[in-house]
């Protein structure tokens, strides 16, 4: 039976989440956006507790462990709402708190995703319950990931990784880093395989902390990887070199974006709700039963921001449902990436705007959230990352017709 | 400094342009040759007439109570297993199924030919009605359709017909509006006397009339007004692109109500003060659109609908917009399928067009935003279903549907290029339809 609302089950975890936000993001919210590159302690106590939501599996918690494929035998035709569904709603909750310290949560990073999704039982017991970044992008390889420069090498029982990483987020606080190299350049995107490299490797240097637009909270680490080496069972996944490998690896996204959307969606909802209560105090109210022509512009604006939230909101939640009942989303993951994160940057915008001083000025987070908002249009595939993706699957088109 | 040139113009000047714009717009309506009515007009305007054309409305039938319940029969709430879910129930499956064959096999290929002739042919109407589109909103006691969840049925089936053509599904589920509304709002005795006529073969044309002919319209500031005189109401007004006006039976009028304020009245078609009027229109030229005038129409205590409550009044309004969101919903999804292929096929520059992003990301857009049309639909209706507020989110579907589906109308012209401004292709007849429904207020009920 069609139903879009949030299910009962989980508003215990929605309004844990919600408490978080409320009573540890955003009281420092504005201390480490000025505070660039220093950690906040005050989430080491949080990242314990949002551990312990983690524990029990099926309100999947916050963060990013809660995305492996649920394979669990039960009827097909049976409706699922699981691990994927409530941890999107953890995270538009916390990110309605500050997306940035969503970003630095330990132990919530987007190479702990990896590893849930992809790891071998094996690795999972040697790398769980640690601090995980993701390091894909080069100087010279953005969104094509395929083509990246960074090289792994095996020597004996271990690899040798050679390379320049950067755009690492948590790649300075972080436990572990999950590193993309390829195994061989000339066999393309078959070739790419990521591996896991201790923080403290050697090898592995921290050329410098990037300053930022936004989400300051959040550390992005430029590293240099120099005869790094890892144990050849560092190696995330099938060592084999074949293509379906690179489908993997890239698979680890369609369970990740959604996450991102919500980013975007949470960080909306808190720019949408100040907007209103601003808007309010101005004596304008949004009222839905009246047409939006008839209404103050500010309210007809402001109805229109809505409604591109409402549908970012949705989409969202569908990619995370279908995952929960293991349809294929990868055309509905990059739908609500696409349309969470330009709405996100237009919404928060849009509310600057109608906010005038109040919503520039630094009194306010309004201005904070526009910032943050843009890196979610970027990371994890940009715009036009996402709308190649969703034109290729709608035309049925390769990637080599669809460039 | 452009305001003051009219008035400049002094006030015959401008009258004679009034009649001169009617007299070229009549004289060339072939609807008028169709009627034979030609002589009849030029007799009028001879007279010195300023007004339109105008027919009366239709003598209809009797409607009597069948048997009366004790008290008005209800749709039951939705008993939803309280998870998320985007999958219709087993029988909202049947009808969106029963709903999408008929729209691909009758409705899309009779679309153009209902588009030029401004009229859908009876026998589609009938299948529709045998579809059971009349009696959704019937409730089972009195021999209906309506069950639990029927406002997201009514949804599914909307963008269904739509998917075959939004100008046809709002002729054919137009007369359904008037019996959800009583099935919803009813007295007993309004259920009693017009529901079962709803549940046979013969439903009879019907319209609720909210929408009214100026700009800025807000159908909770009406025009059309509705005074107490003796026991009865007396309403004036003019009504606005009403489906198949000159067939209706059975109108169901908004007006602003002397000491109730904006309310439902039961005005059927045999009511002295009511007369038709074409009403041709960008879009949704298949339902035969025209105009109900009110002219000291004069209606019994017991015509205002219910209890003439307002909550009642601006849940009607809210519901409406669900509907029509619904047919921008399946009028987009129509655009997405008629483009993909179009632009596959299509060569330019030595390649399929679909090739090129700037092409490829006008149907990734046109994908996004349906799907968002689409779920903020079903959102709304399904609360409506489960006795949840709605008014926010039939706001937000009908934001979305008529600023996105607008889009959407736009970009299927354009990426068919100079071939999609020629009635060759259907997308132009999306492009007026698209923007007919996002305007649309009242005339279909979820």
């Amino acid at each position: 039976m069609i139903n879009l609302e949030i299910p009962k089950k989980y508003k215990p975890l929605v309004n844990q989440a919600n408490q978080v936000a409320t009573e540890v993001f955003r009281p420092i919210s504005r201390k480490y956006d000025e505070a660039e590159h220093a950690y906040p302690k005050e989430l080491d106590l949080l990242a314990s507790l949002i551990d312990g939501m983690n524990e029990g599996s099926d309100l999947g918690g916050a963060g990013a462990t809660g995305v492996r494929r649920s394979s669990n035998g039960s009827d097909p035709a049976q409706n699922r709402n699981g691990s994927n569904l409530s941890t999107v709603l953890g995270v538009i909750e916390l990110c309605w708190g500050d997306v940035g310290l969503l970003l630095s949560m330990p132990r919530q990073g987007l190479g702990n995703s990896a590893i849930a999704s992809v790891a071998t039982e094996e690795q999972l017991e040697r790398y769980g319950g640690r601090w995980a970044a993701m390091a894909i992008t080069e100087p010279e390889a953005g969104s094509d990931s395929a083509a990246i420069r960074t090289t792994a090498e095996l020597d004996g029982d271990e690899y040798v990784l050679n390379g320049e990483k950067i755009f690492v987020t948590s790649g300075d606080r972080a436990d572990l880093i999950v590193v993309w190299a390829t195994l061989d350049r000339s066999k393309g995107r078959a070739a790419i395989k990521s591996f896991i490299v201790e923080r403290d490797n050697p090898g592995l240097k921290l050329d410098r902390l990037e300053h930022k637009l936004g989400i300051r909270a959040s550390d992005t680490a430029n590293f240099t990887l120099q005869d790094c080496r890892v144990p050849k069972d560092a190696l995330l996944g099938d060592p084999e070199v074949k293509e379906k490998g690179f489908a993997g690896v890239m698979e680890t996204f369609d369970n990740t974006r959604p996450l991102v959307a919500a980013m975007g969606v949470g960080v909306m909802r808190a720019a949408l709700e100040e907007t209103r209560a601003q808007l309010a105090s101005a004596g304008v109210e949004i009222d839905y039963d009246t047409p939006v022509l008839s209404q103050p512009a500010a309210a007809a604006r402001f109805l229109e921001m809505e409604s591109d939230y409402e549908a970012a909101w949705l989409l969202t939640l569908q990619a995370a449902w279908m995952a929960d009942n293991s349809k294929p989303n990868s055309l509905q993951a990059s739908m609500a990436k696409a349309k969470a994160g330009r709405t996100c940057v237009e919404v928060t915008l849009g509310c600057v705007e109608l906010c005038g001083a109040v919503g520039l000025g630094e009194s306010e987070l309004l201005e904070k959230w526009a910032r943050d908002a843009k890196i979610l249009d970027i990371f994890e595939g940009t715009q036009q990352i996402q709308l190649l993706i969703v034109a290729r699957q709608l035309l049925g088109k390769t990637s080599s017709e669809l460039r | 400094m452009t305001t003051t040139i009219d008035t400049d113009r002094g006030v015959a000047e401008r009258s004679m342009g009034f009649g001169l714009r009617a007299l070229n717009w009549l004289a060339g309506s072939d609807l008028l040759d169709r009627i034979r009515m030609r002589k009849g007009l030029e007799r009028a305007l001879f007279q010195g007439t300023k007004q339109g054309f105008r027919t009366a409305t239709v003598a209809g039938r009797t409607f009597k109570a069948a048997q009366q319940l004790g008290k008005p029969a209800r749709q039951p709430r939705a008993r939803s297993k309280g998870l998320f879910d985007i999958t219709p129930d087993d029988e909202q499956a049947m009808f969106q199924e029963a709903g999408r064959a008929f729209a691909e096999e009758k409705v899309r290929p009779a679309a153009k030919e209902a588009d030029d002739a401004r009229a859908t042919p009876p026998e589609i109407l009938t299948q529709a009605t045998e579809l059971g589109v009349a009696m959704l909103g019937v409730p089972a006691e009195l021999g209906g359709a309506m069950e639990e969840g029927a406002a997201t049925t009514a949804v599914l089936i909307g963008e269904a017909l739509a998917h075959g053509d939004m100008g046809i599904a709002y002729a054919a589920l137009a007369p359904g509006a008037v019996a959800t509304a009583i099935g919803l709002w009813g007295s007993a005795a309004q259920e009693a006397t017009y529901l079962p006529a709803f549940t046979g073969e013969d439903a009879p044309a019907a319209a609720l009339a909210i929408l009214e002919p100026r700009p800025l319209f807000d159908p909770l500031k009406l025009a059309t007004k509705a005074r107490r005189e003796g026991g009865d109401w007396v309403l004036d007004g003019t009504k606005s692109l009403i489906a198949r006006a000159g067939e209706c039976e059975l109108f169901l009028v908004a007006a602003d109500a002397d000491g109730v304020g904006p309310a439902l009245f039961v005005v059927e078609s045999g009511t002295k003060g009511l007369a038709i009027e074409d009403e041709p229109a960008m879009g949704l030229r298949p339902a035969s659109t025209g105009r109900l005038i009110l002219e000291g129409a004069r209606v019994p205590a017991t015509g205002i609908l219910g209890e003439g409550a307002r909550a009642d009044y601006v849940e009607c309004v809210n519901r409406a917009r669900i509907a029509w969101a619904s047919l921008s919903v399946g009028t987009a999804q129509a655009v997405l399928d008629y483009v993909i292929p179009y632009v596959n096929e299509r060569q330019a520059f030595g390649e399929p067009i679909s090739n090129r992003q700037g092409v490829a990301f006008a149907v990734a857009d046109i994908g996004i935003e349906s799907s968002g049309m689409r779920l903020a639909t079903y959102r709304a209706a399904a609360r409506a279903d489960q006795g949840a507020d709605f008014a926010r989110e039939a706001a937000i579907a009908r934001r979305l549907c008529a600023q996105k589906g607008m889009k959407i109308g736009s970009e299927g012209v354009q990426l068919l290029g100079g071939h999609g401004f020629v009635k060759e292709h259907p997308v132009e007849r999306w492009y007026r339809d698209l923007r007919s429904g996002g305007a649309m207020e009242g005339a279909l009920l979820v």
